[in-house]
């Protein structure tokens, strides 16, 4: 691009890069802090104050997180529900999203209404915990997952995007004999892998990061708490602020900062480690969801 | 067409398309059981429902919640507080994803320009238990930033429990996980703009100023009324999962909004008529705002969101 280099220009190219370098580590600087704590000692915690490296780097935060009974429980309870989840959230969505793309399909239009009206309207927090408390579900497993399988946003955007295949493609199937089921399995999904994986990825991401469904569906059930709400307990607890909620019995001491430290790198450490792979996709799919359908 | 003739040509549609019809069934299930059976949960807010006596035993109460909710000491505490925090981020958090696009736009190294991005979109994957745990380590009493400020012979500042804090914590919050991630649509807008405008505008000698506001920033005017108007219609939308962890006893005058104090009550406190009244009262009006909104998007010649 060209563009005139007056003294005014460069002078603010100069602080825009300096403001813009701020930024990005006032987004990054915690995360640092909070690894470089987990490796540290009490004692450097509490003497140093801030730091991004530890002096003696130990293990010894990790070495408690493994050999409590508490926090590698919680890290298999998230890791089922975000892998669970995020399957029965793809079968669910897919399976819905594909019909409601073709147009012809008579009756389409009035559920798509009734699922649109409830991106509007919504029964509440406490409507919600008595039907799930009806259906049999309070303190359970699949509280944490059925309550909020299908991402209303996730459905309208993979049914546009089923709705951008051509349908040159399944016609020609049908011609050749083809049932609705072949062209779907066979024509349709093999078409979609790498849209199908992006939604995985962002359900997968929902699901790791949630603990309202288990705060709210599970309040006497802590042994499947997940990691994210065994996490908001620790710290809470050691801020002396866990009057609303029951304490596992394992912990009654606010465990040392290092240890907290930890505990929230095992919650980050996977986002970390799928983010490139999201950050391939997520603006491909800002942009699909911001065409109407 | 009689009915007759429309009904037998439904039938044939659902005979021809079985298949996609039985792929519905899951998620219509879905939507019936956790979406629309709830709605029919809200009749209790006009009950003294009684979890042993369940719905159809308990007393009906006609509108008792809902005048007791309106003429209470909570009402005036929880609009106050929810339309606070909703001005706070109409005026700071909104902004800042488009001043930052607009600063990243002028970056002309691209490398510089994407690894600032993928720093900066990272936060918004992150949850908030993770961005409240770190607000605690990092603003605790003994923590960093009490540790910093002490050097300069300022604090200890209780960040975490008091009043004067609790607003200022939830917007810088909201804008370190927010604001570089919503630049990606503001972004998308500007890679819209023809450079030939740009060009142009340079040979009748615009310097970098003019060409922002003359070029830049009317490619994300509409896109800016839009969204500017999609956040009037959610004015009393909290975000329950960063307020829950925020909120505490010491800052609880000015950090109780609605869906934490129907938790609080509702779910911990078992007054489920009660708190149903309230969150309905939530629902309506934000039905109603999110109507008003539309009407004002398409008046403004914007396409609206319906």
């Amino acid at each position: 691009m060209v563009r005139n280099d007056t003294i005014g220009s460069r002078i603010f190219d100069g602080f825009n890069i300096i403001f813009l370098i701020l930024f990005a580590v006032v987004t990054t600087v915690p995360f640092i802090y909070i690894i470089a704590g987990s490796f540290a000692s009490q004692a450097e915690i509490t003497a140093r104050g801030f730091f991004l490296i530890p002096r003696e780097p130990r293990l010894e935060a990790y070495m408690f997180i493994m050999e409590s009974r508490l926090l590698p429980r919680s890290m298999f309870v998230s890791i089922a529900v975000t892998v669970i989840g995020t399957l029965v959230s793809m079968f669910m969505t897919v399976t819905f999203a594909y019909p409601l793309s073709k147009k012809y399909l008579a009756g389409r239009n009035v559920m798509l209404s009734l699922v649109v009206f409830t991106m509007l309207f919504n029964g509440g927090m406490i409507p919600t915990f008595l039907t799930i408390r009806m259906l049999g579900l309070l303190n359970s497993f699949w509280a944490m997952i059925l309550p909020g399988a299908i991402s209303i946003w996730n459905l309208i955007v993979l049914k546009n995007f089923f709705q951008g295949i051509p349908e040159e493609l399944e016609d020609s199937a049908r011609i050749d004999g083809a049932s609705d089921l072949r062209v779907f399995l066979r024509i349709v999904l093999p078409l979609s892998t790498a849209a199908l994986a992006t939604f995985s990825l962002f359900y997968a991401v929902g699901y790791w990061n949630s603990f309202r469904p288990a705060l709210l569906y599970l309040p006497s059930n802590s042994a499947m708490w997940p990691l994210q709400l065994v996490l908001r307990n620790i710290v809470m607890l050691a801020a002396g602020n866990i009057a609303d909620v029951a304490w596992d019995p394992d912990m009654i001491q606010p465990p040392p900062d290092s240890i907290r430290n930890a505990v929230i790198v095992f919650a980050t450490v996977p986002i970390l480690l799928v983010y490139p792979f999201i950050q391939k996709h997520f603006t491909k799919g800002v942009m699909i969801g911001a065409i109407k359908g | 067409m009689t009915s007759a003739s429309v009904h037998s040509r439904f039938f044939r549609a659902i005979r021809k398309h079985y298949v996609l019809y039985l792929l519905c069934i899951p998620g219509i299930l879905f939507f019936i059981l956790f979406r629309y059976l709830p709605m029919w949960g809200i009749l209790v807010s006009f009950q003294n429902y009684n979890l042993w006596l369940g719905f159809w035993e308990s007393d009906w109460v006609g509108f008792a919640h809902f005048t007791r909710f309106f003429t209470g000491p909570n009402f005036n505490t929880l609009m106050v507080n929810t339309l606070w925090l909703s001005f706070l981020n109409i005026a700071f958090a909104f902004p800042a994803p488009i001043i930052l696009a607009l600063l990243l736009n002028e970056v002309r190294r691209q490398w510089f320009k994407r690894s600032i991005q993928t720093l900066i979109y990272i936060p918004h994957f992150i949850s908030w238990v993770i961005i409240g745990s770190m607000t605690f380590m990092l603003l605790s009493s003994g923590g960093p930033v009490n540790a910093i400020l002490g050097n300069f012979g300022i604090g200890p500042i209780p960040f975490l429990t008091s009043v004067s804090t609790f607003r200022p914590m939830m917007v810088v919050q909201g804008i370190w996980r927010g604001a570089g991630f919503g630049t990606i649509i503001f972004l998308a807008a500007l890679s819209g703009v023809d450079m030939e405008q740009y060009e142009a505008a340079i040979v009748d000698g615009a310097g970098r100023w003019k060409q922002c506001w003359h070029i830049t920033l009317p490619a994300l005017r509409s896109v800016v009324i839009l969204l500017l108007i999609l956040q009037m219609g959610s004015v009393l939308d909290t975000n329950f999962d960063q307020i829950i962890l925020l909120s505490n006893a010491g800052n609880r005058t000015v950090s109780d909004v609605i869906e934490v104090f129907v938790f609080r009550e509702g779910i911990v406190g078992g007054n489920f008529s009660f708190t149903t009244a309230i969150g309905l009262f939530q629902s309506v009006i934000g039905l109603i705002l999110v109507i008003i909104a539309d009407r004002a998007a398409k008046l403004v010649g914007e396409s609206g969101i319906f």
